[in-house]
């Protein structure tokens, strides 16, 4: 089995993003990058898989610009194979995003394709389900357990009921939720050792992708904040207080 | 005119609230008809529920034993199928509307508006984004159908109207893929009020430090009529199930109340309950972040001020 593992660039998630003062964009010059939380867990998910013997070749792809090659060194030091980027300066919406992994999925034929089931920056939710739906292939979203079944996978989905259990025949796409498992950190050997592995280079603009008909975002805005409200000594004073808003 | 096509979601014959709030959305915008599409096996009591919401025109009901579960590979091109001619097709942003929309809008080839907050237009929406740390307006072009999930905690639902829509069943003519089948579905949350309408709820954090202990905000929840949620950290180290989680990654919720029981306040939980009415924050850190945006803050061991409380609730 190959696999196809999506790594977005995205300012890491401790940082608390600043919009700008003219409401042209959020701050994200000099601030700490990693790769998206949930593409860390699909990446350690293809890693498992291989290690199982159930996968043969791991490669990690990024759409992004020339930085973007920092969160494929780290996923080639987690043990991905070998690395694409897809390079471009533009903002890529979820759609563009879809059309430019179809393009890899002709060129390269993963049995498997597994994102994040969110990029934490554009919060979107988008990407993976909108490749299935190119590719005409099943998905299975916010994924928290994978097994093998043959040619088709059991996937457990993490959706607002319960868990959802769904089998679906491959080749698939895949979107992974927090609980999936637990990504490893990287050894210093790891880093030196994915100096040598093989990264391919493709300009955006060469893969011929319609990128057009996009949302336009207009500005941005910091969202209402709330008042910071009063601090009670101790429990009666709590109900008093719940009991004057007409809560209790 | 704008024409606006909402996704229904239901389950055992119970239409789900996030529906009558697409509702509610979507008439921000006044458009000239704004009709639902419910699709499912068995659907006479959802269908009519839906058709009874005050400003839906009419219902398109799609019924077959193949949509008996809600497989997006099988219901987006349906969805296309049935939505020719309409300039807006909405769905909630529920786990629902998030696996379903982007597969029909990839399927239309447009791009897709995810959790709507506010409407300026029926072209421009604003929606949030890093979090919630920010708030993006966005523009869809109008040349091409508008497919948006929107964001339930921003809206209210509609209730019923003066008048009930029709209700039309219809038939599509696609082929559907077998490659997705359903296996099974674990229910969690039991007799609880649902997270996404309770008027209240409760939640509690890592702080509860195991299952065991986790009955303390379930026993508080049952006092108060309460739903019943979990941060990541308590859902993760298995204190309680994954549907219970509030936050970026989570449920979005709105109750009147919230009560964060040794919860510290993280951006992603926050996001998830910036609609509460009132919060209050009970934990025993006088720093936790938490107490930046509680309405009512008590610094207390949680342990000693839960039984507290319930006590004084009687
Ligand atoms: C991509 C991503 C997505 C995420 N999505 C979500 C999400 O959807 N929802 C979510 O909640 N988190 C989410 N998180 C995790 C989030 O960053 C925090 O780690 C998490 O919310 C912390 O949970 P907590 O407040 O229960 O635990 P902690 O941060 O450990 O806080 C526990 C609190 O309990 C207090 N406490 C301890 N003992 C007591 C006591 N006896 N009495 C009273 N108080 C006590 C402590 O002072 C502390 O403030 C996400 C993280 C990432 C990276
Ligand atoms: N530019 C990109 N490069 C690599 N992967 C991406 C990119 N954009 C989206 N993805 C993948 O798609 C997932 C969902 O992103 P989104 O739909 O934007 O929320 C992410 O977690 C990534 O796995």
């Amino acid at each position: 089995m190959k696999i196809l593992v999506g790594l977005k660039r995205v300012v890491d998630y401790t940082v608390r993003v600043q919009v700008k003062p003219d409401g042209s964009g959020v701050a994200t010059d000099g601030v700490k990058h990693s790769i998206n939380p949930f593409d860390e867990i699909a990446l350690e998910e293809a890693l498992r898989l291989r290690e199982q013997g159930k996968a043969t070749e791991v490669i990690v792809v990024s759409i992004g610009a020339q930085t973007s090659m920092q969160q494929l060194d780290s996923g080639l030091a987690m043990g991905a194979n070998r690395a694409i980027h897809v390079k471009t300066d533009r903002a890529i919406q979820p759609l563009t995003a879809a059309r430019v992994f179809l393009k890899l999925i002709e060129q390269e034929k993963p049995d498997l394709v597994i994102l994040g089931k969110q990029a934490i920056d554009d919060d979107a939710n988008q990407t993976a389900q909108m490749i299935a739906a190119l590719w005409d292939r099943p998905q299975a979203t916010f994924a928290s357990k994978v097994e093998v079944l043959g040619a088709s996978l059991r996937v457990t989905r993490e959706v607002d009921a319960g868990l959802e259990t769904l089998d679906v025949d491959l080749p698939a796409v895949l979107s992974v939720d927090l609980r999936l498992n637990t990504p490893r950190f990287i050894k210093l050997p790891d880093i030196m050792k994915a100096k040598a592995k093989p990264r391919a280079i493709i300009d955006f603009d060469s893969l011929g992708v319609d990128s057009g008909d996009h949302l336009t975002y207009v500005s941005y805005a910091p969202p209402v904040k709330r008042q910071k409200g009063v601090m009670v000594a101790d429990v009666p004073a709590l109900v008093a207080a719940l009991k004057q808003k007409g809560l209790l | 005119m704008s024409k606006v096509l909402i996704i229904a979601e239901h389950a055992n014959g119970k239409l789900n609230a996030s529906t009558a709030k697409c509702v509610t959305c979507a008439a921000k915008f006044s458009p000239a008809a704004i009709e639902i599409l419910i699709l499912g096996s068995d659907l006479d009591a959802a269908a009519a529920q839906a058709a009874a919401l005050q400003g839906v025109t009419r219902v398109l009901s799609l019924s077959n034993p193949e949509n008996a579960t809600a497989i997006a590979a099988n219901y987006a091109p349906q969805v296309v199928a049935a939505a020719n001619g309409y300039s807006h097709i909405f769905g909630p942003s529920t786990t629902f509307g998030k696996d379903l929309m982007p597969r029909v809008a990839a399927l239309l080839g447009v791009s897709q508006i995810s959790d709507i907050m506010s409407v300026t237009d029926s072209h421009t929406f604003q929606r949030p984004i890093y979090a919630g740390n920010a708030i993006a307006t966005v523009k869809a072009p109008t040349a091409q159908p508008v497919v948006a999930t929107v964001r339930t905690a921003s809206f209210a639902a509609v209730g019923n109207g003066a008048s009930v829509a029709g209700i039309e069943a219809i038939t599509v003519d696609v082929a559907l893929p077998n490659h997705t089948r359903f296996v099974g579905l674990e229910a969690g949350g039991g007799e609880r009020p649902d997270l996404q309408s309770a008027a209240v709820v409760i939640s509690g954090g890592r702080a509860l430090a195991s299952e065991e202990n986790f009955k303390l905000i379930y026993d508080l929840a049952d006092k108060m009529k309460a739903g019943a949620g979990a941060s990541r950290a308590a859902v993760d180290a298995g204190y309680a199930p994954n549907d219970m989680q509030v936050g970026q990654t989570g449920k979005i919720i709105a109750p009147g109340l919230y009560i964060a029981v040794g919860i510290s306040g993280a951006i992603q939980h926050l996001t998830g309950i910036k609609d509460a009415g009132t919060i209050v924050a009970i934990n025993k850190d006088s720093e936790a972040p938490i107490f930046e945006v509680a309405d009512i803050g008590l610094v207390a061991d949680l342990f000693v001020a839960v039984p507290e409380l319930m006590a004084a609730l009687g």
